[in-house]
């Protein structure tokens, strides 16, 4: 498999001191689904930020497909969690926004403009959006407005598609509709896939491998292979699959000092019965 | 048995509420902060607070406790606008302000409508901009009367200067707010996508922010209107403004009250068709 997205040495460090990432390296392989967890403050979202040129970096190198990054461009683009949807342009209109930018003016044969105008029509009935076609952002609910921000992101034909928690504000049910068609997407598209969520069942569900991140100073604690080859329904119960969401959810806890704050709660709560000689992890 | 469970039904069947009220529609409470009320009862108290205003001006100025050469009744004040009309320049004296207003107004949205959307862009524009501009908007527009007499003059383009000065400043300053709201997603998405600075600001920038900048450019068209009697305190000889200074002069109570009144009608009537546009122009928003 040929390498898609590298990272070498990586950090952030923002002016004043604070240090958001310690240099990372990281190596994603092409048509792989990476999902990005940890607690907050971790950097999860500016390490997806800096890959998409958003935030520039402190040190290190970013190679997309082989050319360095320096910038935002269209061979990363990115779904944001909410409000990047074009509220005045419908539906298709936001899907196609891209082929009205300059960058997009050069794919500009016949053919490619047939391609364009068939790809979206594609993207809308892939995305399943062919009844709104005509509507506005509005009158969609959050589930509907990702799908479009979502096509929107292929329609300009990026080398990988980044995604900020797109699922973070819906509802359970909608979330999982949206994760299946995530998957579907990628199946038919055969896209590199960065994900970053906070959400660990997720990120197990929708990836292949899953980074996870420890805060103070941001960076990478752990990797962990996802094995499961088909994604359904039941997986979300099959012991294997909560066995590694036990694993990955006790690296979050523990690096966020969480267990370390219920012992603290509790030697105030019980100061006379129990005496802990320390809860250092 | 059968008597038993007789009584249990009825006794969990709800009791039927009597005829005349199951039909009764439940309205919404109106006293909810927040709360909505329907068009028509909007309507009829909008149109009531006005009757209301008239009814007790009128029972004032008829009750005959305030001398009529401080508030002179409503008939007197009618009487005074027909007098203005057939034997004043009523209509000229209209159409002078309105374009007077107009014209300020259009040449500070002109202008501000730009540098204000890239103070909201550039971070450089705002250092450079955003601080002299709050300083501008606290000067005081009547002090520039000499100055504005003295730099452009007796003509039309003194008052037209003195209305700008009035709006343009903080018309600048609420575009600028107005770019500034623009949610960084469609920003950052547009970047993604590959767009360039200048695309992002016809493309995103730009038509996010229309609909604020119409409100804005709706709010600051009344400030215009409330620098028109100023702007006519120079050299004028027409106008509404004018005419409520010259009435002042002959203690002619009745005609100020014409000209204010008018001022305030002429306001409310461009209110609403801006409203009516902003609906029309942004069919999306609802």
């Amino acid at each position: 498999m040929t390498n898609s997205v590298i990272l070498q040495g990586v950090s952030k460090t923002f002016p004043g001191g604070f240090e958001a990432l310690q240099p990372i390296n990281l190596t994603i392989s092409q048509g792989s689904f990476t999902a990005i967890v940890g607690a907050s403050g971790c950097g999860k979202s500016t390490l997806l930020r800096i890959i998409a040129g958003l935030e520039t970096r402190s040190t290190g190198r970013i190679l997309v497909d082989g050319q360095p990054v320096t910038g935002p461009g269209r061979d990363r683009t990115m779904v944001f969690q909410d409000y990047s949807l074009y509220p005045w342009l419908t539906v298709m209109e936001n899907i196609r926004f891209c082929r009205s930018l300059a960058a997009h003016a050069r794919d500009a044969t016949d053919s490619e403009i047939g391609d364009a105008t068939r790809r979206s029509v594609a993207l809308l009935n892939l995305m399943g959006l062919a009844r709104v076609e005509r509507a506005y952002p509005n009158q969609l609910s959050g589930g509907m407005r990702q799908r479009v921000a979502i096509a929107r992101a292929l329609m300009a034909k990026p080398a990988v598609l980044l995604m900020d928690e797109p699922f973070g504000a819906l509802d359970a049910q909608t979330r999982e509709v949206m994760h299946d068609l995530i998957l579907h997407v990628k199946s038919a598209e055969r896209k590199t896939i960065i994900f970053v969520t906070h959400d660990v069942e997720e990120a197990i569900y929708l990836a292949d491998r899953v980074v996870v991140m420890a805060p103070h100073p941001g960076r990478i604690d752990a990797i962990e292979d996802v094995p499961f080859a088909r994604r359904h329904r039941d997986l979300r119960l099959d012991p294997a699959f909560l066995a590694l969401k036990r694993v990955i959810t006790d690296r979050i806890r523990a690096t966020a000092g969480m267990s370390a704050d219920l012992d603290g709660m509790r030697s105030l709560t019980e100061p006379a019965t129990s005496h802990h000689p320390g809860n250092q992890q | 048995m059968a008597g038993l469970t007789d009584d249990l039904t009825d006794d969990m069947a709800d009791p039927a509420p009597p005829a005349a009220e199951r039909y009764k529609p439940i309205r919404p409470p109106i006293w909810v902060v927040r709360g909505s009320l329907d068009r028509r009862r909007y309507l009829g108290m909008a149109t009531a607070s006005f009757l209301g205003l008239l009814c007790l001006w009128w029972v004032v100025a008829a009750s005959g406790s305030v001398n009529p050469l401080f508030l002179p009744g409503p008939v007197a004040v009618v009487r005074a606008l027909i007098d203005w009309w057939q034997t004043g320049n009523l209509v000229n004296d209209i159409g002078i302000s309105v374009y007077r207003v107009m014209a300020g107004f259009a040449l500070s949205a002109i202008m501000a409508v730009p540098l204000g959307l890239y103070i909201g862009a550039y971070q450089p524009v705002r250092a450079l901009f955003e601080p002299m501009m709050e300083f501008a908007r606290y000067l005081p527009a009547v002090a520039f009367v000499p100055l504005v007499l003295l730099w452009f003059g007796l003509g039309e383009s003194s008052k037209i200067a003195l209305i700008w000065i009035g709006t343009f400043f903080q018309m600048v300053l609420m575009i600028s707010e107005d770019a500034n709201r623009v949610p960084m997603a469609q920003i950052e998405a547009a970047r993604t996508l590959g767009a360039t600075n200048r695309e992002i600001m016809r493309l995103v920038l730009l038509r996010s922010a229309m609909p604020a900048m119409l409100d804005t450019l709706r709010i600051t068209l009344g400030f215009a209107w409330t620098y028109l009697v100023v702007a006519e305190l120079i050299a004028a000889n027409s106008g509404l403004g004018y005419a409520i200074l010259r009435a002042q002069r002959f203690l002619q109570t009745d005609k100020i009250f014409v000209g204010i009144i008018l001022i305030g009608l002429i306001g409310l009537l461009t209110d609403q068709v801006l409203r009516r546009l902003h609906r029309f122009m942004f069919p999306w928003l609802q």
